[in-house]
C-alpha cells in the first residue's frame, strides 16, 4: 500500500520497509520463476478472452509451422474477470507478454503507461494503415505527452451495432426498405405498431443496454466537453438523442424492458415481438442458429439511422497489445502480424463469426457475399470512437441509468442530465487536476 | 514478575505479530487509503496521489448510491436476519423435539447447504426461480398464482436473494441453537410441567428466557454476516435490476476492483465497519439488559 508507507520516519521504518521491498522482491522474483518472465527466450504469454481465446490455439498450428522457434503460452480469462486480472497484474508487475485488449479499455493501459507504441512496428511490417476502417483504427490511437498519437493496439476483429429487422413486418406495414433517417424510422415503427391489432412494437432498445443511445448520441455531437473533462450531456447533442430514445419508449413504439426481461430475444423476435433490434455482428451467426427455419427469409441487417441520412456508430471491437514490461517484444510482434494477416483473419472469422479488422480481409466469400454482413461493412465505415478517458466505462454505465429514469418516468429529462453532468464532473476531477498541473 | 513478563511476551509474541502484520497493519493501511485519492492515475504514476482528507467519505455521503446500497443491505438484513434465525430456532426445534425421528440424518441434511459453495447453488436456484420454466414459479401455479419474475423484477429480486441467502445460512446458526436447546435441564420442563404450564408456556417461559444469551451470539454473528452481503447478488443478478440487490460490498467492490477507486473503496469498508460495529454494541447492550441475564 503505497499510500500507508508515504509518511515515514525514522530506522525503524527504514527497516520495516527493507523488509517489505525484500518480500515485494521475492514474490516478484517466485512469480518470474514460475512464468519464465526472466528468460528473453522463453515462451510467449498471451493473454485472450472468452471465444476468441479457444479459437486462437487452433489457429496458432500455422503459426508454429512459420516460426518453430516461438513456443505460446495461450491463457483463457472470462470477459466478467478479464479487466480486474488484467489491472491486478498490472499492479503485481504479471502482466503478459501480448493481450487482447477491448478496444475501450485501451485508454485506461494507455493512461497506465503499460502499453508499447506500435507505429514504426506496423510500418515495417508494411501494413497499410488505410486498410484498417478509421473509425477503428482511431480508438487505438491515443495522445501522447509530446501532443503527437501514438498506435497502442493493433485491431484485430471488430464491432459495432447496427439495426436488425424484420422484413415482412416491415412490408406488410408499407415500407419497402429499411428507414435511413430517424423520421423514417420513426414512421416505420408506428406503422408496424398499428398493423395486425399492435401485436408488434416497433423496436427492442434494452433497457440495460447502453449501446443504442451512445450510437444515437454519437451522430449528434460530443457527449463531454473541455478537453475531455466535463459532461456535456445537457447540451443539444446528447438531449436531441436522449429525446429520441425517450420518445420511442413513451409513443409506445418499445416495450420498456431490459434484456433479463425479455427472456430469449431470438424467440420474441421470431413470434413478432419488436420489428427491429439494435444489436452487434454477433446476432448474425445466432439469428442463424436460433431463429426457426421457416423465419430466415424474414429477416435483414441494415445501417442505423442517423438525423437526417445513414448514421455513424459504435466503434467496438477488440486490439491486440504489447506490453511494455515484455522482455519478447519481437516475438510477440510476430504472433500479432501472423494474426492481422488477411488469411488468418479469414479463417478467424470463420470460426468465430468476428469481423476482421481489415478490409482486404472482407473480399473473402463468406463476408464478400453475405448481406448481413455487408450492412457491417457499411456501417464500419461510419464509425466513431468513444471518448478516449479511463473513466469513460462508468460515464458510460451511468448514462444508461439516468436514461432509464427518464424512460420509466422517475425523473424530467432536464433534471436527470443536468444530474448526470454533475456527476461526471465530480468524477472528473482528478483530469481536471492533472490537465492545470501539466499547463 | 518482570520474567514472568518477558516470558507472557515471547510467547504471545508470534500470535501478536501475526495480527499485527495480517491485521492491524492492512487495517491501518486501508484506512490511511481511504484519505486519499488512490485512483489508476496514482497506480500508473505515484506522483498524482492527493491526500483529500475526509473528502472521500463526503462525497460518498452525498452519493444516491451510496444510500440504495445502504439502503438494500438494511433491507436484507431487517427482513433476512429474522427470517433465518426463525428458520434456525423452528428446525432446531424440530430436531430436539421428544417425537424427532432420525435426529443425525436430518441434522446433517439440514447442515448441508451451509458447506455448498454459493457460485454452485446460486445456478441452481436461478433454474428454481426462473420466471417460465422454474420449480417455484409452478409450484405458484398450482396455487393459482401468477408467474413471478423473480431474479427480473426490481421488487421481487431482494426477498428471492433474502429466501436464498436464509436457505443457505439457516443450518449454521440450527447446529449452534440446537446446542443450546440440548444443555436445557430436564428438570426445568418437568416443574414446568408439574405446574400446569402447556407446551406454549413451556416455551415462553423456559426454552425462551434460556436461549436469550444464544439468540444475541447468533443475532451479532448473523447480521455482521449479513451485512456484508455480496455473493448472492453477484453470482445471481449483479447488483440488479435497477441496482435493487446492489449491497454495500458490492459498490465497494465496484469502486475498487472494477474502477479501481482503492480511496474510495476503502472508505466504503470504513462506513461499513462503523455501521456493523454499532449495530454490535446495541445488540450487546441488549443482551447485557435481557432477562436471561437477571
Amino acid at each position: 500500500m503505497p499510500g500507508a508507507g508515504a509518511p515515514a520516519g525514522g530506522g525503524r521504518r527504514r527497516a520495516i520497509r527493507r523488509i517489505g521491498w525484500g518480500s515485494v522482491a521475492l514474490a516478484g522474483s517466485l512469480a518470474g520463476c514460475g512464468r519464465g518472465k526472466a528468460d528473453p527466450e522463453g515462451p510467449l504469454d498471451f493473454w485472450a478472452m472468452g471465444r476468441e481465446a479457444e479459437v486462437v490455439v487452433e489457429l496458432l498450428a500455422a503459426f508454429r509451422a512459420r516460426h518453430p522457434g516461438v513456443q505460446v503460452r495461450v491463457q483463457q480469462l472470462p470477459w466478467t474477470a478479464a479487466h480486474e486480472k488484467l489491472l491486478t497484474a498490472y499492479a503485481g508487475d504479471a502482466l503478459p507478454d501480448l493481450c487482447q485488449l477491448g478496444n475501450t479499455w485501451l485508454p485506461e493501459f494507455s493512461a497506465l503507461g503499460a502499453l508499447e507504441p506500435l507505429d514504426e512496428r506496423l510500418a515495417a511490417a508494411g501494413i497499410p494503415r488505410d486498410d484498417y476502417f478509421a473509425g477503428i483504427l482511431d480508438t487505438n490511437l491515443m495522445p501522447a505527452a509530446d501532443g503527437a498519437s501514438r498506435l497502442l493496439g493493433v485491431p484485430w476483429y471488430v464491432d459495432t451495432r447496427l439495426l436488425f429487422y424484420r422484413t415482412d413486418l416491415l412490408r406488410a406495414a408499407g415500407h419497402a426498405a429499411p428507414p435511413e433517417t430517424w423520421s423514417q424510422w420513426r414512421a416505420a415503427m408506428q406503422d408496424i405498431r398499428r398493423l395486425a391489432g399492435a401485436r408488434s412494437y416497433g423496436v427492442l432498445f434494452p433497457l440495460n443496454e447502453p449501446d443504442p443511445l451512445f450510437a444515437l448520441s454519437l451522430q449528434q455531437g460530443p457527449v463531454l466537453g473541455e478537453d475531455d473533462t466535463r459532461g456535456a450531456f445537457s447540451q443539444p447533442p446528447f438531449r436531441r438523442a436522449l429525446d429520441f430514445y425517450a420518445e420511442v419508449f413513451r409513443d409506445g413504439l418499445a416495450p420498456p424492458m431490459t434484456n433479463t426481461q425479455v427472456s430469449n430475444v431470438w424467440d420474441e423476435f421470431a413470434r413478432g415481438l419488436f420489428a427491429f433490434y439494435v444489436t452487434g455482428p454477433w446476432n448474425i451467426g445466432e439469428f442463424r442458429r436460433r431463429l426457426p427455419a421457416e423465419r430466415q427469409k424474414d429477416w435483414a441487417a441494415a445501417p442505423l439511422p442517423g438525423p437526417d441520412g445513414p448514421g455513424v456508430s459504435t466503434a467496438g471491437g477488440s486490439s491486440l497489445v504489447i506490453f511494455k514490461g515484455s522482455r519478447r517484444k519481437e516475438a510477440a510482434w510476430k504472433l500479432i502480424s501472423f494474426l492481422s494477416e488477411p488469411e488468418t483473419m479469414q479463417r478467424f472469422h470463420a470460426l468465430t463469426g468476428d469481423l476482421p479488422a481489415r478490409r482486404s480481409a472482407w473480399r473473402a466469400p463468406a463476408l464478400a457475399d453475405d448481406p448481413p454482413s455487408q450492412a457491417f461493412a457499411r456501417q464500419l465505415e461510419r464509425v466513431r470512437a468513444a471518448p478516449k478517458i479511463p473513466e469513460w466505462e462508468r460515464i458510460f454505465q451511468e448514462m444508461q441509468l439516468t436514461a432509464e429514469r427518464v424512460v420509466r418516468g422517475r425523473q424530467g429529462a432536464d433534471a436527470a442530465c443536468r444530474q448526470l453532468d454533475a456527476w461526471v464532473d465530480a468524477l472528473l476531477e482528478k483530469r481536471r487536476w492533472l490537465r492545470s498541473r501539466r499547463a | 514478575m518482570t520474567r514472568h513478563g518477558a516470558a507472557a511476551w515471547i510467547l504471545a509474541g508470534p500470535a501478536l505479530g501475526v495480527i499485527a502484520v495480517f491485521f492491524a497493519l492492512p487495517v491501518a493501511a486501508g484506512l490511511a487509503l481511504s484519505l486519499t485519492d488512490f485512483d489508476i492515475y496514482a497506480l500508473a504514476d505515484l506522483s498524482t496521489l492527493r491526500f483529500v482528507g475526509l473528502q472521500n467519505y463526503a462525497h460518498l455521503l452525498q452519493t444516491p448510491l451510496f444510500w440504495q446500497a445502504l439502503g438494500n443491505t438494511l433491507y436484507f438484513v431487517v427482513v433476512g436476519v429474522p427470517v433465518s434465525i426463525g428458520l434456525s430456532l423452528a428446525a432446531a426445534l424440530l430436531l430436539a423435539s421428544r417425537f424427532a425421528r432420525w435426529q443425525p440424518f436430518f441434522r446433517t441434511a439440514l447442515f448441508a447447504p451451509v458447506v455448498t459453495t454459493a457460485v454452485a447453488v446460486a445456478v441452481i436456484w436461478r433454474y428454481l426461480l426462473h420466471t417460465r420454466y422454474g420449480l417455484v414459479n409452478q409450484g405458484l401455479a398450482a396455487i393459482g398464482v401468477a408467474p413471478i419474475d423473480w431474479l427480473g423484477d426490481p421488487h421481487w429480486s431482494m426477498p428471492a436473494i433474502i429466501v436464498f441467502a436464509a436457505w443457505k445460512n439457516f443450518g449454521y446458526n440450527m447446529i449452534i441453537l440446537l446446542a443450546a436447546l440440548q444443555a436445557v435441564p430436564r428438570e426445568l420442563y418437568e416443574a414446568a410441567r408439574m405446574d400446569g404450564a402447556g407446551a406454549l408456556r413451556r416455551f415462553t417461559d423456559v426454552t425462551f428466557p434460556i436461549l436469550v444469551p444464544t439468540f444475541v451470539l447468533v443475532g451479532i454473528l448473523t447480521v455482521a454476516g449479513y451485512f456484508q452481503l455480496f455473493a448472492e447478488p453477484y453470482v445471481m443478478t449483479q447488483g440488479g435490476p435497477l441496482r435493487s440487490t446492489f449491497s454495500m460490498l458490492y459498490l465497494m467492490y465496484e469502486e475498487g476492483f472494477r474502477w479501481w477507486n482503492l480511496g474510495n473503496a476503502s472508505a466504503v469498508a470504513f462506513l461499513l465497519f462503523v455501521v456493523i460495529f454499532c449495530v454490535s454494541w446495541v445488540m450487546l447492550r441488549f443482551d447485557r439488559d435481557a432477562p436471561g441475564r437477571r
